[in-house]
């Protein structure tokens, strides 16, 4: 590792911090100057390098991943920014990096499909997790048999593990174009719970869920409320969760696989549930904020499988809700997919918002649902929402940029943890 | 008793990649709201194709999509051309939109054999056309939002549907986008067209109307929001 690379990626990193910009611009300036920095780094890990992607619920995956293996004494690095690029990972490396060393035993790193494969060209994975494969931002991955070929990619190039979701046909299909050598590992659902998790054949056409004959090492059985069951190598766990969503638990189950394909038989099932329970919501993914004594939650939704989900599992009726739809870069710029998702279970939205808040609200009124103000500008928006709406729960459905945006204004108002 | 519109769409299930389902969810209600009943018709692979259709709606799928419906819409190419030339109004996006000219020829050199209601065919191109799209039509201003490889050549005597103002269209250098032929209407443009452009939605209606019942009286519409919507997507970066 050459110490003059991680020098001038500190000094970019300062650079960055004081002009208050983004994550990714001291990756940048590392990548230019050395471009093997990532892979000397990281292939000094004794444990090796996990990589979590998928269409959906990588963050907050990605963050259960961490924490199961921290709860068993690992040191693991990760890329907490969400910013899931290569650059990203570079840069999260940076500010890890002290005494010119990574002070970790494992990475656990969350990377979008496209940017997986550039990932996996400098540095194999020893274990990947592959979540699912939706139709998501498709002015930038062109096509969702496109993607799937991008994760076959991913799992090729992994060196020991492959942990796939069984439920998913097209990311159960890429067991069988890896080496017999490579080890695959499933996790899954009870074939009664598949009403509650869609593929993507399933949310643009016709039913096609099949009950596979795969062997499971960790399936979702059952789950109400916040209880969640799961079967471990055939052994039933219940555990009271502190995340919601119904994918949110289904994708525990695929974290629980890959932590212990990692633990081996150091695992502990108990406190590998234990911790599962106490986790809580990544950054904006259902994350609740108390702004002076008035709870509201922040929904991220960047994709209409992502968003349907959310309805499904998230939505609260009693709540107070408000739409924020931006459309730069990292949200898609793209609309067509709101109209790939069904509004009609909603009750009523109190503010529609972002820079798109108009092709929103248009949405709202061919699925017949009532909305009050129509406010592109976030900021007045959010005042006009927490006026309004005084007492009651409230809840924030939002896009990426939308979120930052959001949590930001937020923040001027009450404390809150730093956006990264 | 109220009069009826029958909307087939062609393929649902395998050409429906991009929000299309939009459109349909559009045209429904607009009838609804002029004053129509309307029925749902879905064409799949293998069904015999209803020729009383009033409106037709195709749109845009993958590759994989559209091998699985080329056999099936070769089969009704002289049905849909003989309801296109009888007047039948259709709006057919992006995939479909390439399959109802000659052919699309691939990187390969392959030729999959298209409908022929357009005088065009495609060839695929080096690069995708990905982004926000503005045209101008006929019927005014078209927004929209583009995202396609394959590059559509028009014969001599075809009419584009619009020209770019903003955007690639059909070649990425011709200026033009999409074609329309008696009252076929073919675009690149998702977003999906109808929801932000509801004049094209009304002139399929008032198309389907006239044809039908030989009258048709529009309702007043509040397209406020749709407007607004149409608006900000014109100010969009690419």
């Amino acid at each position: 590792m050459k110490k003059s690379t991680i020098l001038i990626g500190k000094v970019a990193r300062l650079v960055a911090r004081l002009r208050g910009g983004g994550s990714a611009l001291p990756g940048l300036v590392v990548e230019k100057i050395d471009p093997g920095f990532l892979r000397d780094v990281l292939s000094k890990l004794p444990r090796g390098v996990v990589v979590v992607s998928g269409t959906n619920g990588k963050t907050t995956t990605t963050k259960m991943v961490t924490e199961l293996l921290e709860s068993h004494g690992l040191r693991v690095f990760t890329n907490r920014t969400g910013s899931n690029f290569t650059r990203g990972v570079v840069s999260a490396l940076l500010s890890e990096i002290r005494r010119w060393r990574l002070d970790a035993d494992i990475a656990v790193l969350e990377l979008d499909e496209a940017h997986a494969v550039q990932f996996v060209r400098q540095v194999r994975p020893t274990y990947t997790l592959l979540l699912n494969v939706l139709r998501d931002q498709l002015d930038r991955f062109g096509e969702i048999d496109q993607t799937a070929k991008l994760l076959t990619t991913v799992a090729k190039s992994t060196r020991q593990t492959v942990v796939l979701n069984r439920e998913d046909p097209l990311v159960a299909a890429i067991a069988c174009s890896l080496p017999r050598a490579r080890r695959v590992e499933f996790f899954g659902f009870n074939p009664k719970l598949a009403e509650f998790f869609p593929n993507d054949d399933e949310l643009h056409g016709r039913p096609t869920f099949k009950k596979s004959t795969t062997r499971a090492s960790v399936e979702l059985k059952s789950f109400a409320d916040r209880q969640a069951t799961f079967s471990i190598d055939q052994k039933t766990y219940s555990v009271k969760m502190n995340i919601t969503g119904a994918h949110n638990l289904f994708n525990a189950a695929g974290a629980l696989a890959l932590a212990r394909v990692v633990l081996g038989d150091a695992a502990d099932n108990e406190v590998l549930l234990a911790t599962l329970g106490q986790m809580k919501a990544a950054f904006g993914r259902g994350e609740v904020l108390d702004i002076n004594g008035e709870q509201i939650e922040l929904i991220l939704v960047k994709n209409p499988s992502g968003f349907r989900l959310s309805l499904k599992s998230q939505y609260s009726p009693t709540a107070s809700t408000m739409i924020a739809i931006n459309d730069h870069y990292a949200d898609g710029r793209d609309m067509s997919w709101l109209w790939d998702v069904d509004f009609r279970g909603l009750k009523n939205v109190s503010v529609v918002s972002g820079i798109r808040a108009y092709d929103m609200a248009l949405r709202l009124q061919y699925d017949d649902v009532d909305f009050g103000a129509v406010e592109p500008d976030l900021r007045l928006a959010l005042r006009e929402f927490l006026s309004g709406t005084r007492g009651k729960p409230k809840q924030i459905f939002c896009t990426y940029t939308a979120m930052l945006a959001l949590r930001k204004n937020l923040g001027k108002i009450a404390k809150i943890e730093e956006a990264l | 008793m109220k009069k009826v519109l029958k909307i087939m769409c062609l393929y649902p299930n395998e050409m429906n990649i991009y929000g299309d389902h939009g459109n349909l969810l559009t045209l429904q209600k607009r009838a609804e709201w002029h004053g129509f009943a309307t029925e749902y018709i879905q064409h799949e692979p293998g069904r015999k194709l209803d020729v009383t259709a009033d409106i037709i709606l195709g749109g845009g799928g993958q590759d994989s999509g559209q091998d699985k419906v080329k056999n099936d819409l070769l089969k009704n190419g002289a049905a849909l051309r003989k309801m296109a030339a009888a007047g039948t109004p259709m709006l057919v996006i992006c995939g479909l939109y390439q399959l109802f000219g000659h052919y699309f020829e691939t990187n390969a050199g392959h030729h999959i054999d298209g409908i022929g209601v357009f005088d065009a065919w495609t060839k695929a191109g080096p690069v995708r056309l990905i982004g926000n799209i503005v045209t101008e039509t006929e019927l005014g201003e078209i927004v929209g939002y583009e995202n396609h490889s394959g590059l559509t050549h028009l014969g001599k005597n075809q009419a584009a549907f619009g020209r770019v103002v903003r955007g690639a269209g059909n070649t990425g250098a011709d200026g033009t986008e999409g074609a329309r032929v008696y009252n076929v209407f073919g675009s690149y443009l998702h977003g999906p067209i109808l929801p932000k452009n509801p004049r094209l939605a009304d002139e399929l209606i008032h198309l389907a109307a006239i044809k039908k019942f030989g009258e048709f009286t529009p309702a007043e519409i509040d397209d406020t929001v749709a407007l607004k919507a149409h608006d900000v997507a014109t100010s969009r970066p690419r």
